[in-house]
């Protein structure tokens, strides 16, 4: 099952794309250890601009998902459909009074949405745009990815602590709660596709659900038939793990007002929400990667034969296969949000300790069994 | 915090459900739920000494909303006093109209011409529809499910278009008049509601299914906020809230008024009560229950009003500046959230000497601090919302 892991448009330097493109445009006068530099700069910049549009979209998408959900049209008013609406909101939150309560631990308070948003722009860095064009190459791409996200945790407590608010610190301590009983079912249910990869790495492991129309995707039950119940548990998990409903009570806006983020106005509230749809694009994106064939779409198999695997259009509909893929993700987040009630703190700890937890081990262990014994013997698993 | 009225084991029984959440005691937090928290609809200040997420009391403190309703009913005329009558429970005000006009035409003696009488009763039901699908939607907010909501706003938006329509207002209509109603009718209303009716049959179903028998809904109010039947009665609870407990009371068969004892009679709606179907009797679900299930049987009493109705006078002849004879009067009429009594004093004046109001949402909330302990956070918002309150009038 293991391709060889090279990048496809990595260069012989090791680098990744930027770096490749800049070592060879680079004028005689700047050093070579400029080029890692600039080329990191430009990767944080991409960072922050994908973070930021994700969530704009996003922002405009869920109030767009809800409306319609609710016999109301949603934004309208600013550009076509409203899809100007993000920015402007943005442009509000920007010139908002930045305020820090009264007593609050104004260093923690300050420091709290910096920590929420660097650690998903950090969890970015190991997201691959497309086959050939990604800022880091890890090897163990996932593993970066999940710890950098539960990173936030570290944030959103801070944010609850240092509010100086009871509603704060209420929601910090769920989201705590929370997040130490789903990163087990999350990590564990993850496990199921990256045996049948036999990678950690996010390219190495869309290389292998290549295919004819999507048919060696993960998902399908003659890849192994554990990996849907290992997809429902991963999407439960994710809910929890990105503070969505039903498992949305570190926020619950109608328990503790809003939460951790009670206390927060401005730009330093916006942080939160940006990092809440990053996320969950991140989440989802992982999702695609894992389940549903990350790159690999009828329109990248196209693209693949008739441009070949180098070039342009085939890197392009990689990328556009991808975003639309967690995109879905995020859309089927959102409709859950607007359909279903809230389940209560102790609920959500049952489920994840009692349910997810040991349905996720037995899914290990019967896609453990299935692919020492019987995958080796399936013609189409070893094509 | 005051001393349980019911038993110390229920207490104890009730505090042993979330034991597993009491083994590890810390210093107990105040914390004020309210007057601006989203889930105390409208601004009530409940204050809640927590354990972690455990509630171990709650106290209410009201009077955010206290506007002297009952000292303006000493102070202006009779008629006038009508429209202060909206604004206590300003999700039912037709009900409170009919209350007051009901207190004051009893002591006059006035008979009410039969148009009239129908045409406030489907008044008075619409209203409880409208009223109960807020109730309705405003727990499914507090517990989280927000879409639920704006699709029970969807139909109450229609039953406030026909109100606007017969007349004028939306929500504060001052329509109910003492010796009858304002106006009749306009051309077409009666067959507009016919066809509310039937719209609402089907989208009640939606309510049912999206959020009555939602796993997670009944998992949030199944076994929560417990009202056994004897606790109901030891606290005058009414409407829906005792009958969400199982005892089988609503004044409009038991004590009738207007057309109810013909409408009863003639068999065209049941009282809905609380079994106890996915939990214990009386706990938050079945409150929810009864509220669901009456908006159907409004429905019917609407139907049969619109079955029954004839052109006629719609008030009786009663002169502009009312001199109401001396005597006293006391008219109880199921609100929506109970039984809101009107107790009126003339001394033959124009003016009552006294006008007290009897609020269910008020008495009702006396509840409150007996359900609270042993209670989480979320439970206490799923109770808080569970007992349906108006603040405006329980500070009136």
């Amino acid at each position: 099952m293991l391709a060889s892991a090279t990048g496809v448009a990595a260069g012989e330097t090791g680098g990744n794309a930027v770096d490749t493109f800049l070592a060879g445009v680079k004028p005689e006068f700047v050093p070579a250890w400029a080029v890692p530099l600039t080329a990191i700069a430009i990767g944080v910049g991409i960072a922050i601009a994908l973070v930021s549009v994700v969530a704009m979209f996003s922002v405009w998408l869920e109030r767009k998902v809800a409306g319609h959900i609710q016999c109301r049209y949603g934004p309208m008013r600013v550009g076509w459909h409203g899809w100007l609406q993000p920015i402007a909101d943005g442009v509000k939150l920007l010139l908002k009074e930045d305020l820090v309560p009264l007593g609050a631990d104004r260093v923690l308070y300050v420091l709290a949405p910096s920590i929420v948003l660097a650690s998903v722009l950090a969890a970015m860095a190991a997201y691959p745009l497309a086959p050939g064009f990604y800022f880091a190459d890890v090897d163990l791409g996932i593993f970066f990815i999940l710890a950098m996200t539960s990173t936030t945790t570290i944030g959103v407590v801070m944010a609850g602590w240092s509010s100086n608010s009871k509603w704060s610190l209420y929601g910090s301590m769920r989201e705590a709660a929370q997040v130490i009983a789903y990163e087990i079912p999350l990590g564990i249910s993850l496990l199921v596709p990256i045996m049948v990869a036999g990678s950690f790495d996010l390219i190495e492991v869309s290389r292998d659900q290549a295919g004819f129309f999507g048919l060696n995707w993960y998902i399908w039950p003659w890849v192994n038939p554990f990996m849907l119940p290992a997809f429902v548990l991963f999407f439960i998990a994710i809910l929890a793990e990105t503070k969505r409903a039903p498992f949305d009570l570190p926020e619950a806006e109608s328990e503790l007002v809003a939460g951790f983020m009670t206390e927060y106005s401005g730009i330093r509230w916006s942080f939160f929400f940006m990092e809440e749809y990053a996320a969950m694009f991140l989440y989802s994106a992982v999702g695609a990667f894992f389940f549903f064939g990350g790159f690999e779409s009828p329109l990248t198999w196209g693209a693949a034969k008739a441009f070949g695997d180098h070039s342009v259009a085939y890197q392009a509909a990689a990328a556009t296969t991808l975003i639309v893929k967690s995109f879905a993700g995020v859309f089927l987040m959102m409709w859950l949000r607007w359909t279903l009630p809230r389940v209560r703190i102790d609920q959500v700890m049952t489920l994840g300790y009692k349910y997810l937890t040991p349905l996720s081990l037995l899914c290990v262990l019967g896609a453990g069994l299935w692919e020492v014994f019987l995958a080796p013997h399936l013609s189409w698993r070893n094509g | 915090m005051s001393t349980p009225l019911h038993t110390e084991p229920d207490r104890a029984a009730r505090q042993g459900e979330r034991e597993f959440l009491l083994d590890v005691r810390t210093q107990d937090m105040e914390v004020n739920m309210g007057p601006q928290h989203p889930a105390t609809h409208g601004v009530m200040r409940i204050l809640v000494r927590a354990d972690g997420e455990v509630c171990t009391g709650a106290q209410p403190h009201l009077g955010y909303l206290h506007r002297c309703a009952e000292k303006i009913g000493e102070n202006v005329e009779w008629l006038q006093y009508l429209p202060y009558t909206d604004r206590y429970d300003y999700l039912a005000a037709m009900n409170n109209n009919l209350g007051y006009s009901m207190a004051v035409e009893k002591l006059m003696g006035i008979e009410i011409p039969r148009r009239a009488l129908m045409i406030r009763t489907i008044c008075a039901e619409l209203n409880r529809i409208g009223s109960h699908l807020i109730a309705f939607g405003t727990y499914g907010l507090d517990i989280g499910a927000f879409t639920p909501f704006l699709y029970m706003f969807r139909e109450r938006e229609w039953m406030m278009a026909l109100f606007e329509k017969i007349c004028g207002a939306r929500l504060t209509y001052s329509y109910i008049r003492i010796g009858g109603v304002f106006n009749d009718a306009p051309p077409g209303w009666l067959s507009e509601v016919e066809r509310f009716c039937d719209v609402f049959e089907e989208k009640w179903q939606e309510y049912v299914d999206l959020l009555m028998v939602n796993h997670i809904f009944v998992q949030r109010t199944a076994n929560i906020g417990v009202i056994p039947p004897a606790m109901a009665l030891d606290f005058g609870l009414t409407g829906p809230m005792l009958r969400g407990s199982g005892i089988d009371f609503d004044l409009r068969r038991d004590m009738p008024y207007e057309l109810y004892a013909e409408i009863w009679k003639a068999g065209a709606f049941q009282i809905p009560l609380g079994k106890g179907e996915r939990g214990q009797l009386g706990d938050c679900w079945d409150r929810s229950y009864v509220r669901v299930m009456e908006m159907i049987e409004s429905i019917k009493i609407v139907r049969w009003c619109l079955g029954a109705i004839e052109p006629g006078p719609v008030i009786a002849d009663i002169p502009k500046t009312l001199r109401v004879p001396n005597g006293e009067a006391y008219v109880g009429i199921e609100n929506p959230r109970g039984e809101l009594g009107h107790y009126v004093v003339s001394d033959g004046g124009k003016v009552a000497i006294r006008c007290r109001v009897r609020g269910p949402s008020f008495t009702n909330l006396a509840v409150l601090e007996e359900l609270m302990p042993g209670a989480l956070i979320a439970d206490a918002i799923a109770i808080i919302g569970s007992t349906d309150i108006v603040v405006g009038e329980t500070d009136r």
